[in-house]
């Protein structure tokens, strides 16, 4: 499997030197999507570790096992690296590896760029992490931010946080950032400009559409956050008040820029959840989507909403009522196009024939929970409701609903669906229903359960919490779940990897799907196509498979 | 091994896609641009703000000629291109050399201004609200002609030594699209520094 | 189909029993700081929009989920043949359907939740309203009553307020230092304290006691422990406590060694004792500490060895906090507690 899969060429065995040079020094957008993917495991482990040891800690009231110190080290280091280190180069990771094969490309639009942009991203994890070493925090020698990850000023300011640790934070996400930026700029440029003949913008793969979408959230939003992190980084450095309260700067301008990042990200996140899915429960109902132009609207309507929602995250920071008024209405509204998409999964899978293979049920669970993830959203959105529920653990509740009750699931799905194409082999289905069983029983564990704290009074970011305020009981539960969650990821990774090296042979085609990247072999030559497809609808396998019946006979 | 998932051959459709030096630019510059906005909202956001210190009617001159000089290079680089689009390497090599020298006008035009309002009126980045704002968005700008000004300078070396050609235009203008870029936020940076702001 | 039945019994049981659990009246049986169980006039607005807002996503929740449920049965796969079903891909009348509907439920939600926002932040202030200005520190709350010249710390006195005739407490809070959150469930929604910016709560309390809550927004090493604590008197012993907080600090001759160590290291540099030469102000005013049942921010009760061991260490009790250890031995450390406990 470490040797480059020419067809019919002799397996040749070079020295190990030369493979980790090949890799390191690649352009090729699958192994870049492998290395993204790979990252993002590793660090979710890591991220893993540092939830295990918070929840550990809040098992039971007046808990010592970890200091103030280190337990907000410990949620700052957990959100980030969740959110950049790991969500993000795990989306890019899919949407680098599937997107030249999916639209009949040889490679992305930029493979340079392509490379330059993970590489970024991998070191801005180390700089983060380096902190850990590097940074000389406020009690002692080396370490990591404690500002929580959204760094609220003037918590950031040199006053309260002397030393380097938010320093790591910040350049480490500026650099991250900036390989954002190119994986996005290549994405868009890829689609729109290297679609094989015949693909025309309606007859792309729905994941296409959403990862376009997905790539210009991205290019508006992480300049914010650039934007703002050079301005902390002035206010720290050259003496700068852009959130000096003392000079009459702003606390209130950070948050305003952080969540005019902050929000398109929860979206540039969930929305290749929603291209995974978008992908594997039409195969697993034998269906084509359904409402494909409808998806397409929904989610370009969610894109330009995105941009209009942040200061939901600020409902209690005072704003006039209008403000708050205005941030109601653009949160509620964008429900609508985002219930319509679950509406349309759930027409797919009406009239069709099921298939529970580990993707679909991973897609499946994705269904319910997301639905419950936007339920407990809309109730947020009702400021009022907002200013008892937020900086809760209700609201803790309600994210991790959504990154790991819907993207984290999504991916899980995305995992089983397209290894058998990256590897050539097939991950077994003992190991995935194993692996699917143990984390929704652990995920519903601890975040079924997380919301009654919150309705409780529980307030997020707190290290430890007082007994008699009839918190105990369900902080017991939620850290309970944790154990079958490791469990899961244990089976998942050791399943992984029994699969590369055992796993059943694949062939090209396993699910006996319909997009491009399955008319390649498993995994794909380098250049992924002999020849540059000439399609004529949305399934260009499906008119192949059934020219009695082609898709390009039906106007949808 | 791979299947072909043709279902009719390629000479029978007309296909043309944009480029990709151009969509891939005008994504840079969505996302450059996008960094912008937040320091101009928060120029004008701070406007009058301040608590001591220089004001900007006190402190700041109009630069009307290097703003003139910047904008210029706009219309120099555009002739160019054409330049090169028509084969003409020489008048190209001409109009490009005019436009790094605009652009290098300009950049001595603020690094003057800077130091006028330093040394004379005293305005640092630290003095208050006004100087914070004022030094990070016209240096981000400034920041972007340098690295524009590095970029026609490497091409304008490569001019020098023979190797830029006709065939050559496409990516002069993608280039040229990012200078075009650097002035446009010129403009804004100008309305909301030296008209609104003052 | 009999699984389905059951599924939905069960989930039907569940929200009746965790919905009527948590709007019992009294709060032992689940939480002093319950937010079903609101007894003050913003809490209980909030409270009725709530229960609008859960009764439209939970029936939307059931509906949706039993679609699901219904479609995954009902259309799994039964065959071996590899026929595939037929190919439908879409129809607009369903798409338009499903996008009015969601569309006229968030009509709904959207005008409810404007009209509690407007009634909430526009209610205007009555004359005979009190008025606190709440300050946010690290790790502690100041409270000043301007009107009444009352000057303390950590612990809210405010009187009950009859419905028939409201006397609401309105608090304006604002920040020493960074950003920090007023949360009291069962009084109120939260609400941030943003260094220089004002910004206004109230409270209108139907129910004497003590409510408890703490800070809401992250705000350092001991965010956990900012604790809230709200005393709601009747009307006689909500004057009696402000008359007795507005008088100078009793001395007393047989603490003078613990007065004189006091006010001659650094503790006058932070706190302030009324009446004496203490008048620092980044710490708690200490003139009526003795009138308070915890120390700390609500940490520690106030019994004489809490106190003597804060004063000795306060990183003992509170890791983090901003009060260094003053390095007083154990004899000083007596005296100095012995005159903190006159101050009653």
């Amino acid at each position: 499997m470490s040797t480059i899969a020419f067809p019919g060429a002799p397996a040749i065995s070079r020295p190990f030197v030369d493979r980790v040079h090949e890799w390191l020094t690649t352009v090729d957008h699958k192994r870049l999507g492998i290395l993204y993917i790979g990252f993002a495991l590793t660090f979710l482990i890591i991220g893993g570790i540092e939830a295990t040891i918070m929840r550990a800690q809040l098992v039971v009231p007046h808990n010592d096992l970890v200091s103030p110190q280190v337990f907000n080290r410990m949620f700052t280091m957990h959100g980030t690296t969740m959110i950049f280190f790991v969500a993000m180069p795990i989306v890019f990771g899919f949407a680098n590896y599937l997107l030249p094969l999916m639209i009949g490309a040889r490679d992305m639009a930029f493979p340079r760029l392509n490379a330059f942009s993970f590489w970024l991203t991998a070191f801005g994890g180390l700089l983060l992490y380096f902190s850990l070493l590097g940074a000389s925090g406020l009690y002692g020698a080396g370490n990591a931010p404690d500002v929580g990850w959204f760094a609220y000023a003037p918590l950031t300011s040199q006053t309260f946080s002397r030393g380097h640790s938010t320093d790591f934070w910040t350049l480490s996400l500026l650099v991250s950032g900036i390989g954002s930026i190119g994986t996005a700029i290549n994405i868009l440029t890829t689609i729109l400009c290297l679609r094989c003949p015949g693909m025309t913008l309606g007859k792309m793969p729905l994941f296409a559409w959403l990862i376009l979408v997905m790539s210009v959230l991205v290019l508006l939003a992480v300049g914010p956050l650039t934007a703002a992190q050079i301005m902390l980084t002035i206010d720290r450095y050259l003496g700068g008040h852009f959130f000096d309260t003392q000079a009459g700067g702003s606390a209130v301008l950070w948050m305003h820029f952080f969540w005019i990042f902050g929000h398109p990200e929860v979206y540039v996140l969930v929305i290749p959840a929603f291209a995974i899915v978008s992908e594997i429960i039409p195969v697993f109902s034998r269906k084509a989507i359904f409402g494909y132009p409808f998806m397409v609207a929904a989610t370009i309507a969610i894109g330009f909403l995105a941009v209009a929602v942040w200061a939901h995250h600020m409902f209690t920071v005072g704003l006039s009522s209008n403000a708050n008024t205005f941030f109601v209405m653009a949160t509620m509204a964008i429900g609508v196009p985002t219930g319509i998409k679950i509406f349309n999964w759930l027409a797919t899978l009406w009239g069709g024939k099921i298939l529970f293979k580990t993707p679909m049920l991973f897609c499946l669970a994705f269904l319910f929970q997301f639905l419950i993830a936007g339920l407990t959203g809309i109730m947020l959105s009702a400021a009022p409701f907002d200013w008892q529920l937020g900086n809760s653990y209700f609201v803790v509740a309600h994210f991790h609903y959504v990154i790991v009750g819907g993207i984290l699931f999504a991916v899980f799905a995305g995992f089983y669906y397209w290894f058998p194409k990256m590897s050539g082999r097939m991950i077994s289905e003992t190991v995935g229903r194993l692996h699917f069983v143990l984390f929704l029983i652990g995920f519903h564990m601890t975040f079924d359960f997380m919301h009654v704290p919150g309705l409780l009074g529980m307030p997020r970011r707190i290290y430890t919490y007082e007994p008699g305020r009839g918190w105990d009981i369900w902080n017991l539960i939620v850290t309970t779940g944790v154990a079958f969650q490791a469990a899961a990821i244990l089976v998942f990774v050791s399943g992984l990897v029994w699969a590369y090296f055992r796993g059943k042979p694949a062939g090209n085609d396993p699910w006996d799907a319909w997009t491009l990247e399955w008319a390649t072999s498993s995994p794909p030559t380098p250049y992924n196509f002999a020849a540059i497809p000439v399609v004529r609808s949305r399934r260009p396998l499906w008119d192949l498979k059934h020219p009695e019946d082609p898709d390009w006979k039906y106007d949808q | 091994m791979n299947a072909s998932p043709t279902t009719m051959t390629a000479g029978e459709l007309k296909w043309e896609l944009p480029t990709r030096g151009h969509v891939g630019m005008f994504a840079l510059i969505a996302g450059e641009a996008s960094i912008f906005v937040i320091f101009v909202v928060a120029y004008i956001y701070y406007i009058g703000k301040s608590l001591t210190g220089p004001m900007p009617r006190e402190a700041l001159e109009v630069p009307i000629f290097f703003t003139i000089c910047l904008l210029s290079s706009s219309i120099t680089i555009h002739l160019a291109v054409k330049a090169l689009r028509r084969a003409d390497v020489r008048s190209f090599g001409r109009w490009w050399l005019l436009t790094i020298a605009l652009g290098a006008a300009f950049l001595y035009g603020t690094a003057r201004e800077w130091q006028r309002l330093i040394y004379t009126v005293g305005l640092t980045i630290s003095t208050n609200l006004f100087g914070t704002t004022y030094y990070s968005l016209v240096g981000l700008h400034g920041f972007h002609v340098v690295v524009g000004l590095i970029l026609l300078s490497a091409v304008m070396a490569f001019t020098f030594l023979g190797h830029v050609r006709h065939e050559h235009t496409y990516r002069v203008d993608v280039l040229s699209l990012y200078w075009h870029f650097v002035d446009a936020v010129w403009v804004v940076v100008f309305t909301v520094v030296y008209i609104i702001g003052r | 189909m009999s699984l389905i039945r059951v599924a939905s019994l069960v989930l039907v049981g569940l929200c009746s029993v965790v919905t009527t659990a948590s709007a019992q009246p009294t709060p032992s049986l689940l939480s002093p700081t319950n937010i079903f169980a609101p007894v003050s006039t913003p809490a209980q607005t909030i409270h009725g929009l709530s229960l609008f807002v859960l009764g439209v996503t939970a029936v939307i929740f059931l509906v949706v989920f039993s679609l699901l449920v219904y479609a995954i049965v009902r259309y799994r796969n039964r065959t071996d043949d590899n026929a595939e079903p037929p190919q439908v891909y879409g129809s607009s009348q369903v798409e338009l359907a499903w996008t009015v509907i969601p569309v006229l439920v968030v009509v709904a939600l959207f005008m409810a939740s404007a009209r509690v926002i407007a009634t909430i932040q526009k209610t205007a202030r009555p004359a005979n309203a009190i008025d606190v200005v709440a300050i946010g520190h690290q790790f502690w709350w100041e409270y000043r009553y301007p009107g009444l010249k009352v000057v303390t710390a950590n612990e809210l006195h405010v009187p009950v307020s009859d419905p028939a005739n409201p006397t609401p407490t309105f608090i304006t809070l604002l920040s020493a230092d960074m950003d920090h959150s007023f949360w009291v469930p069962r009084l109120a929604g939260k609400t941030d304290l943003i260094p220089n910016r004002k910004n206004e709560t109230w409270i209108d309390p139907h129910e004497t006691g003590l409510f408890l809550g703490q800070c809401a927004q992250y705000c350092g090493t001991q965010h956990a422990k900012m604790l809230l604590r709200v005393y709601v008197q009747p009307r006689a012993e909500f004057d009696q406590w402000i008359q007795e907080q507005q008088q100078l600090a009793d001395t007393n001759e047989a603490v003078s060694e613990g007065r004189h160590i006091f006010e001659s290291t650094a503790c006058i540099n932070c706190h302030t004792v009324a009446g004496t030469p203490a008048n620092g102000t980044f710490g708690p005013d200490l003139t009526h500490l003795m009138s308070r049942d915890t120390i700390a921010a609500g940490v520690a009760e106030n019994t004489p060895a809490n106190l003597r061991q804060w004063i000795l260490n306060p990183d003992a009790i509170k890791p983090g906090a901003r009060m260094p250890a003053m390095g007083l031995g154990q004899h000083e450390v007596e005296a100095v507690a012995a005159y903190l406990e006159t101050l009653r």
